[in-house]
């Protein structure tokens, strides 16, 4: 089996999909005959041809309409928005249009549209290159909210979103294109033997709404997405205690069961993202962690996330939750 | 020499009358004759002498005339004639019926009837309609029953899109015409990409869309342009330029008074019509449609009217514009244009009309009796709410099936 970092496996899963559905068409600011600016259409262009893999004007906002036209007469768009910072003009046409479309015609018409964008920080990006905007789509019904961490994950997750019916948000950890990243920027290793790095050339899908037990362990569950996952694992080791490491992989819907299973066995959770606190995703899941698990509950649910502030440049790395912060925030929780 | 800006007043536009004003209107200075056909593989710029005068066919004395004569036969003209007279007194009907209480809102299309139903009556059945809500006579012409729209309105157990979107936000795929969403001009953006679908899959389809003077300051009405003209969608363009949208004046939403040339410097062909005149529009989309069949791209048209009534069954007009204003408006009415014109050829008289329009409103009551067998607006019944959780997804997921599961006890307990 081959070892693919996560660029490669993006382009493998578009590639897959381009050979099995005529209906599959690529879009987006550079991803035609460049290959994009992370370079995961690479070649596809050449291979498919220009009418299936193009470059589109600078327009976030006519990109999402023009899948939304695509999507509802019978394509099955992917397109790409260049930095999730960078979606915000199309957010008119993904809440309103692609997410309702569906509902609103009675079913008569529907919108199978990927929206692939690159997110979060660790890249010196500023708070125009950094941003995690997951919150700002898990909110909306009608869409689905997926975030990949690895090279398996990245294509088996693609393969499902750009397969599904209904239009999916699909957010790749741009720190985690080229290798995974643990939380010191001093020392990024490459996917080169990672057991996730290990991607079938061929077609496979991981269905949507499934978590992944990244490590298993008694004493704490710790629930992440992106690049926290791999943050997550240095900070469990870090911390010496043993942890059921989830990385949730789909947002909406997210896998109660995998969460439910790991609570009642730990009693103990911590959960970690980049984006800010208030209102972040997180804030969702201890909500329903306690309606749905605090009778199994022993302390209570910690968050380490990015703060309530613009994402920062040069200084980045007290912004974004590391391995120290993660792991204080697991030992609390074994306190009472 | 230096100025003073010190006395400049910042400038804020306003409309050409207000209630207690005269409302005066030149005369419009466009004749039949005054345009010849384009070559339909015109470049924008050769355009621009269509972009800034007016395509007209009925002249002021009804007769039909010109190079953009389409020559369509009486019964053409009649069938036409037919489907805007029935989408007016449906109106009216409607109209009614939420001033009784029995709409919870209404938006009619009055003084607009000419557009959407000539421009559909020029395409192809496999063409498909991108419509807001003031396009809705396009249904008649693609075949749509009043009983099924009527249901709509009220939101009963037959409303097709299940009570879920407010009246006149119709969905009517079997007639290629795509659901009408609120948030104006979204949809003139998304017809490009809807076009492009078609020419992908090599399938001859036209898509047509429309959006207001209003909503064409909108980043969509932009976008919409720009894709079409880069990527050759065969799209047709509309602006309905009715000069209102609910109280803002169309000087509000360009600082041009022309809309058609707007087009030009994205290189797409542009051409301004005669909102009100049934023969004209029918001949620049038919135009259009060949254009965009051949391969040849996008045509942009402004489709010069006059919002006659109010925006909506909530809007007052005379609270900020003469309450008159639309008679001395020079575009005349589309009906009776059409009219008059079929009588001064001698294929209808005004016994005819009147015969046609008590036939019409007899249909259209009969519909409304017949729509309400299946549920009014104050006793419903009404679509099932569990239609509130079904297709929000294809599938629902489980955090809507265990809210599907606590609606259901409040409202079954």
């Amino acid at each position: 089996m081959p070892n693919m970092n996560m660029v490669e496996s993006v382009n493998s899963a578009l590639d897959t999909m381009l050979s099995n559905d005529e209906d599959v068409i690529i879009f987006g600011e550079d991803v035609g005959y460049f290959g994009g600016v992370f370079r995961t259409s690479d070649g596809l262009q050449e291979k498919f041809g220009k009418h299936r893999v193009f470059d589109s004007p600078l327009s976030e906002g006519g990109i999402a309409a023009t899948a939304f036209g695509m999507g509802i007469n019978g394509l099955r768009p992917v397109v790409e928005i260049q930095f999730a910072d960078y979606i915000f003009p199309a957010y008119d046409q993904i809440v309103n249009e692609m997410a309702k479309v569906r509902h609103r015609s009675g079913g008569e018409f529907w919108c199978p549209v990927t929206i692939r964008t690159p997110a979060g920080g660790g890249i010196r990006g500023g708070h125009h290159h950094s941003q995690s905007p997951e919150a700002q789509f898990t909110h909306t019904p009608g869409l689905k909210v997926v975030y990949c961490s690895t090279p398996y994950n990245a294509k088996g997750l693609l393969i499902s979103a750009i397969e599904d019916n209904d239009p999916v948000i699909f957010f790749e950890p741009k720190r985690c294109y080229r290798g995974p990243f643990y939380g010191d920027p001093h020392n990024v290793p490459t996917w080169g033997g990672h057991p996730e790095a290990e991607v079938p050339e061929s077609h496979y899908s991981i269905p949507l709404g499934q978590a992944r037990l990244a490590l298993e362990g008694n004493d704490c569950t710790v629930i992440a997405w992106g690049a926290m996952v791999h943050v997550c694992e240095q900070a469990i080791k870090d911390s010496g205690i043993s942890c059921d490491l989830i990385d949730l992989q789909t947002l909406v819907p997210w896998d109660k069961e995998a969460i439910e299973e790991s609570i009642s066995k730990t009693g103990r959770c911590v959960i970690v993202h980049e984006a800010p606190k208030t209102s972040g995703f997180g804030a969702e899941m201890v909500a329903s962690i306690q309606e749905r698990c605090f009778w199994s509950l022993e302390s209570p649910i910690e968050r380490v996330t990015g703060w309530d502030t613009p994402f920062p440049h040069t200084t980045e790395w007290d912004y974004m939750p590391g391995p120290d912060r993660i792991a204080a925030a697991i030992a609390k929780t074994q306190e009472n | 020499m230096a100025g003073d800006s010190s006395d400049i007043p910042l400038h804020i536009p306003d409309a050409p009358h207000r209630p207690g004003d005269e409302s005066e209107f030149t005369d419009w200075p466009w004749k039949p004759e005054d345009l010849g056909m384009l070559e339909m593989d015109c470049s924008a710029e050769e355009s621009s002498e269509h972009a800034t005068g007016l395509v007209r066919v009925l002249g002021d004395d009804n007769s039909a005339s010109g190079k953009w004569n389409p020559n369509l036969s009486p019964e053409d003209l009649k069938m036409g004639l037919e489907y805007m007279l029935r989408l007016r007194i449906f109106d009216d009907r409607m109209m009614k019926m939420q001033r009784t209480g029995k709409l919870s809102f209404y938006m009619r299309s009055f003084g607009e009837e000419a557009v959407a139903i000539a421009q559909t009556m020029a395409l192809e059945t496999q063409d498909w309609l991108f419509p807001t809500y003031r396009q809705p006579g396009a249904q008649f012409v693609r075949g749509r029953d009043m009983v099924s729209m009527i249901c709509h309105c009220i939101g009963n157990e037959e409303d097709n899109v299940k009570g879920r979107q407010m009246p006149v936000h119709y969905t009517y795929k079997e007639g290629r015409f795509i659901s009408v969403s609120s948030p104006v001009g979204t949809q003139f953006s998304q017809a490009v990409g809807v076009a492009l679908a078609s020419r992908y899959k090599n399938l001859d389809e036209v898509t047509i869309t429309w959006i207001g003077d209003g909503a064409s300051a909108e980043g969509d009405y932009h976008y919409a342009l720009n894709f079409a003209a880069i990527f050759k969608a065969p799209v047709i363009l509309n602006v309905v330029n009715n000069q209102w949208a609910i109280s803002t004046h169309s000087n509000f939403a360009s600082g041009l008074q022309n809309f058609a040339i707007r087009g030009i410097p994205y290189g797409i062909p542009s051409i301004r019509v005669d909102g009100n005149d049934f023969l004209a529009l029918f001949s620049v989309t038919r135009w259009a449609r060949e254009r965009a069949s051949m391969g040849l791209g996008p045509t942009h048209i402004e489709v010069l009217t006059y919002r006659a009534g109010a925006h909506s069954s909530s809007d007052d007009p005379s609270r900020y514009r003469p309450h008159d204003e639309n008679e001395y408006w020079p575009g005349g009415d589309p009906i009776d244009r059409l009219k008059d014109h079929l009588i001064s050829i001698g294929e209808w008289t005004e016994k005819d009309h009147d015969e046609l329009s008590e036939k019409l409103d007899s249909e259209v009551m009969g519909a409304y009796k017949e729509a309400v067998k299946f549920g009014d607006l104050a006793n419903g019944p009404y679509p099932s709410s569990d239609a509130i959780f079904t297709e929000v997804y294809e599938t629902p997921p489980w955090h809507l099936m265990e809210q599907w599961e606590e609606m259901k006890k409040w409202r079954d307990e």
